[in-house]
């Protein structure tokens, strides 16, 4: 079984945002790690490797630093990674992104392909059903338990207030989501690996890509930090009276009933 | 030339979502303002029933998709039929709420129609050159971008609890057009094995206008009865930080956060949640947060409107009982 998993490096969930004097987010100083959810989607396809054998790609489009994220998937026992950076990949949105990944994976096998829910910096959670779009192929969102069949999977995903579980057949798309496993640690051993697995680094020319033709499709203007929220009151008093005084708020300013 | 306002009306088991009511009663302002019509577009199955509510919030058009194919929402169907519905009419703007159904559906669609989608924004307004121009959280809402789209439609899906529900108004009749539904059979590519929903009296997490929300402090599952009798008092949801879903207290649909839900209601009570980062970014936008806390330096303070510092089980049933008699 041929599997591909998309990876975003993202910055690490504590880090804290700031914009620099271009009015971009400043990334300064920031540690970087692998998107959470891609975490889910990296241990999927390693256990579906180890169940039916075959091989796991990953492939990431992002600067040169995103060989560390690459390398950790490697760790968690991927096989094969593929870098795509271009300097021409700066202005991008999730259409252009879409369509570079599409293009990734033109000439390779695949039998099932892994993306993240959503990556927690743009968050926008587009960019693995886009690709099964150019694909034409099936996809399934918010994935929390797969089970492959020969040609096909029964997929349970997470809907608004409970489950559905669908049937697709295969090749098809699935986006992981928190529960769908527990992603083991890079091991040393696997990290030592990892520094001998192949790690191609391609370009859109790689790619028979031309540049002028991925012109983004959302344009973003300026980007503002959140005003941080004030600390408000702490009541004083018996439990009894702060409780009092809470209920009165709750009905007086919050109108909560 | 491209014209008017959708909005992808969303509905279960003969309710319209609130998200729905939410984007037509802002749209409905939006649309009075640049002179474009509101269009309401509605698929499933015996939909006929929706009208009047939809109608009563100002729905200039009502376009009825209904095919009994259509009656659970399916990626494939729903792309396919929208799709050329948008082709043949091309609206200029089409609005989503952010919800479960538009995050797999919506860039589907957008994919197909060629164009850009503002994910999960916060903020609308009509722009120039644009039409719209859209604000959306990045990072976990630490910070925001302004976003737009020169294509047409301009497309959007936007967090539920982000506008308020306008008063209905049960004289306005919108006009009805029924939609001949024809879907390719290479677009039926799932097959439904099983849907699963709670039926659960309170409100979806990300819908909710109050939400009563337990960390590790709850101790145990058993000690969420507390917050559910707390919740029920107001009608809220129970939510959870990811520590008590981990723990296994609690299903993962309930946990808020980074790697959780984003919420907005108005009112957040965070019981024995510490106030980590990746909490807060669930539901740091909520209007008015209340901590309730033993731990006087816990960070949940430093973003609470309201904190009591104190034992939550002795703290909550108390609270829950005033409310009872407050409401009374
Ligand atoms: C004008 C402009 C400038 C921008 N500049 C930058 C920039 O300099 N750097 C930048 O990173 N983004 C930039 N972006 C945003 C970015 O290109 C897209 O929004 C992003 O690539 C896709 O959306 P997302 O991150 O929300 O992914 P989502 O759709 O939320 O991601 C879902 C999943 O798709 C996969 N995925 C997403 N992106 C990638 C990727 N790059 N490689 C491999 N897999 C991926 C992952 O599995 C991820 O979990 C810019 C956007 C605009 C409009
Ligand atoms: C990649 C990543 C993603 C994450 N995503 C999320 C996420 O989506 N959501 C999330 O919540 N977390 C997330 N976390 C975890 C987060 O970092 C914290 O570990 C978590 O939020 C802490 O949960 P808590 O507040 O319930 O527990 P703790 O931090 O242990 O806090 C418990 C609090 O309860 C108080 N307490 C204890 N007993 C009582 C009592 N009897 N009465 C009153 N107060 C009491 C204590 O004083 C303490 O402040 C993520 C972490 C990572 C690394």
């Amino acid at each position: 079984m041929h599997i591909i998993v998309y990876i975003k490096q993202t910055f690490d969930t504590e880090a804290q945002i700031a914009v620099d004097s271009n009015g971009k987010i400043d990334s300064n100083g920031v540690h970087f790690v692998v998107n959470p959810y891609d975490e889910y989607a990296i241990e999927e396809g390693v256990r579906l490797k180890e169940k039916f054998g075959g091989d796991v790609t990953v492939i990431t489009m992002g600067g040169n630093r995103a060989q560390d994220a690459l390398r950790t998937a490697l760790a968690m026992g991927a096989d094969k990674a593929v870098l795509i950076d271009d300097s021409a990949l700066e202005k991008t949105d999730e259409w252009v992104t879409a369509n570079v990944l599409t293009q990734a994976v033109a000439s390779l096998p695949y039998d099932v392909i892994f993306t993240g829910r959503m990556a927690i910096d743009d968050g926008s959670g587009q960019v693995g059903v886009r690709v099964a779009e150019n694909l034409h192929i099936p996809s399934v969102t918010n994935a929390v338990k797969i089970e492959i069949n020969e040609k096909s999977a029964v997929v349970t995903q997470e809907i608004d207030g409970g489950t559905a579980s669908l049937e697709v057949s295969l090749p098809a798309v699935f986006t992981a989501q928190k529960g769908l496993n527990d992603p083991r640690y890079p091991s040393v051993a696997g990290m030592m690996k990892a520094k001998r697995k192949e790690l191609k680094k391609i370009s859109l020319t790689d790619l028979g890509l031309e540049k002028e033709k991925l012109v983004a499709k959302m344009t973003v203007g300026k980007y503002a930090v959140s005003a941080a929220r004030q600390a408000g009151k702490k009541l004083q008093g018996s439990s009894a009276q702060q409780v009092a005084e809470l209920v009165n708020l709750l009905k007086t300013e919050v109108k909560a009933f | 030339m491209a014209k008017g306002i959708w909005i992808i009306i969303e509905h279960n088991q003969g309710k319209i979502r609130k998200v729905s009511l939410e984007l037509l009663s802002q749209a409905r302002k939006m649309a009075a303002q640049s002179g474009e019509a509101l269009t309401a577009v509605v698929l499933g199955e015996n939909v006929q029933k929706l009208v009047s509510e939809i109608s009563a919030y100002g729905a200039d058009k009502i376009i009825l998709a209904e095919e009994p194919r259509l009656a659970e929402y399916t990626t494939g169907a729903y792309t396919s039929v929208l799709n050329k519905m948008i082709r043949q009419e091309e609206p200029r703007a089409v609005l989503f709420g952010h919800t479960g159904m538009s995050r797999d559906l919506a860039p589907r669609l957008a994919q197909r129609l060629g164009v850009g989608v503002a994910s999960d924004c916060i903020g609308m307004e009509l722009a120039e050159k644009t039409f719209l121009q859209f604000k959306r959280p990045v990072y976990a809402g630490k910070a925001f971008a302004a976003v737009a789209a020169e294509n047409c439609p301009v497309m959007a899906t936007i967090r539920p609890n982000t506008f308020a529900v306008a008063e209905p108004d049960s004289s306005l009749q919108a006009e009805v057009a029924a939609y001949s539904v024809e879907i390719d059979p290479q677009d039926i590519w799932s097959v439904i094995k099983d849907v699963a929903v709670a039926v659960s009296k309170r409100p979806e997490l990300t819908d909710a206008n109050i939400i009563v929300s337990g960390g590790r402090g709850m101790q145990g599952p058993e000690n969420f009865a507390l917050l559910e009798a707390l919740a029920d008092t107001m009608g809220a949801a129970v939510g959870a930080s990811r520590v008590a879903v981990d723990a296994g207290w609690l299903d993962h649909e309930f946990q808020v956060g980074q790697t959780g839900k984003t919420v907005s209601p108005t009112l957040y009570i965070a019981c024995g949640i510490s106030g980590a980062i990746q909490h807060l970014a669930g539901m740091n936008s909520s209007r008015y947060i209340v901590a309730i806390n033993k731990d006087p330096e816990a960070n949940i303070f430093n973003v609470a409107d309201y904190g009591i510092v104190g034992d939550l089980f002795e703290i909550v049933p108390l609270l829950t009982q005033e409310i009872k008699a407050a409401v009374k």
